[in-house]
């Protein structure tokens, strides 16, 4: 996969991170480069959620740097540049319609909805609003922001959640295509077989 | 993004009427209800007409604040907000913008036809109304700081009064003055003034202490 350059993509060294007065992460480093991934591993509760937010931006961590292409982060907003974030939870208003949860998004990155929404198969559910989609189609309306995102790192936590399997096969596209355009991911899943070839770092809580 | 993101957030209100009505509602129930307790004396319903509008905006404005930033917290809304490119300050500034068209105006638009129940004179009337466009606009900005304080707190819903009333009392002591000025020909120029003082404070402050909690919440 990607060429591989020192200070190039994503590099993380020696995160610690205390949540509830527990120490979650400790001395955690590593890193991917453009066209790479990363599988994060780890027993429930071993830290990959915290992980991915500290990555993200969202989570200071108490220890440690981050940085992508040798920019270390300094401001949540020049550092979210960089970010295409994917939570556990899905961030969609169940009063809107799929097409009005991600126009912000979409305008923002100057692209249309329709198109992402076609990335993940949704272009039916355009109109309707999200409270009436299953676990499933929430997940693919979540992945569609994805597309219309222009950051190279994708972080994604369980990104595979209730998906079935036309769907793994959209997202397993829609990762090699970031991938192949230089964007690098970082995943915690279990089923890593949509990022083929990628490095994998285990966690231990 | 920050105009669309506000868009969005309008849009939900009005989509989800009943949480913004709520607050309107209140407000009406409880002027409504002070006739029914003091007496329907025309001389002490117009003497008291403001304050208790006053007092009543104030309850009602806090109603929205828990979900303003907690529907968000909830449901990761507020992580993807912090990562849109808005900085937290724009986030804090863009809440405030919501919560004060949702509710603000509202109340202020409402607090015409209350007054009039009321039998509130022309003079006091307009000064009252005068008073509460500064005045609804700072309560929507110690409400989005105090609702950003307590974004993921337990009970933060019960906070949220404990949080907004105490700092709100220089702007319902403020107002009420300026109503009762008015009232009693007496100059009301400077308890308005105070306000504005109050809004031109609050402005810039209020987002920038609300972004800060906003950025150490997750």
């Amino acid at each position: 996969m990607g060429a591989e350059s020192a200070g190039a993509g994503l590099v993380f060294e020696a995160i610690a991170a205390v949540r509830a007065e527990r120490l979650v992460l400790a001395g955690v480093s590593g890193g991917v480069g453009h066209g790479g991934a990363l599988v994060l591993r780890g027993a429930n509760g071993a830290g990959k959620s915290t992980l991915l937010r500290v990555l993200a931006g969202l989570l200071r961590p108490d220890e440690g740097r981050i940085a992508w292409d040798g920019e270390p982060f300094e401001d949540l907003p020049s550092w979210s540049r960089h970010i295409a974030y994917v939570g556990h939870l899905d961030a969609l208003k169940p009063g809107l319609t799929v097409a009005e949860n991600l126009r912000p998004w979409a305008v923002a990155a100057g692209r249309g909805v329709e198109p992402a929404l076609a990335v993940m198969g949704l272009e039916a559910l355009v109109a309707v609003p999200a409270r009436f989609l299953s676990a499933g189609q929430r997940r693919r309306a979540v992945l569609a922001r994805l597309a219309l995102s222009a950051a190279p790192l994708w972080l994604l936590d369980e990104p595979t959640n209730a998906l079935d399997a036309a769907s793994l096969a959209r997202l397993e596209a829609l990762l090699a295509a970031h991938r192949e355009a230089g964007g690098a991911v970082v995943a915690a899943t279990h089923q890593d077989f949509v990022l083929p070839g990628a490095a994998t770092l285990e966690l231990v809580g | 993004m920050f105009g669309e993101l506000l868009r969005r957030e309008l849009r939900l209100g009005l989509r989800h009427a009943a949480d913004s009505v709520a607050a309107l509602l209140f407000f009406a129930v409880v002027t409504a209800l002070f006739p029914l307790g003091v007496g329907p004396e025309p001389k002490l319903l117009a003497r008291i007409g403001p304050g208790v509008i006053w007092v009543a905006a104030l309850l009602a404005a806090i109603l929205p604040l828990d979900r303003l930033f907690g529907a968000d917290a909830e449901d990761g809304t507020l992580d993807l907000l912090l990562l849109s490119g808005v900085p937290p300050i724009g986030v804090a500034m863009l809440k405030t913008c919501a919560h004060w068209l949702l509710t603000g105006l509202p109340l202020l638009l409402a607090s015409g036809p209350v007054a009039i129940m009321f039998g509130v004179a022309p003079a006091p009337f307009r000064v009252l109304l005068l008073g509460l466009l500064p005045g609804t606009l700072v309560l929507s900005l110690l409400g989005t700081t105090a609702a950003a304080l307590v974004v993921g707190a337990r009970r933060g819903g019960v906070l949220l009064p404990l949080l907004v009333l105490p700092l709100a009392t220089p702007v319902l002591i403020m107002g009420t003055l300026a109503a009762e000025a008015a009232r009693t020909s007496a100059p009301d120029a400077a308890p308005l003034l105070v306000l504005a003082a109050l809004l031109a404070l609050c402005a810039p402050f209020c987002p920038l202490a609300a972004g800060a909690a906003l950025r150490h919440a997750g």
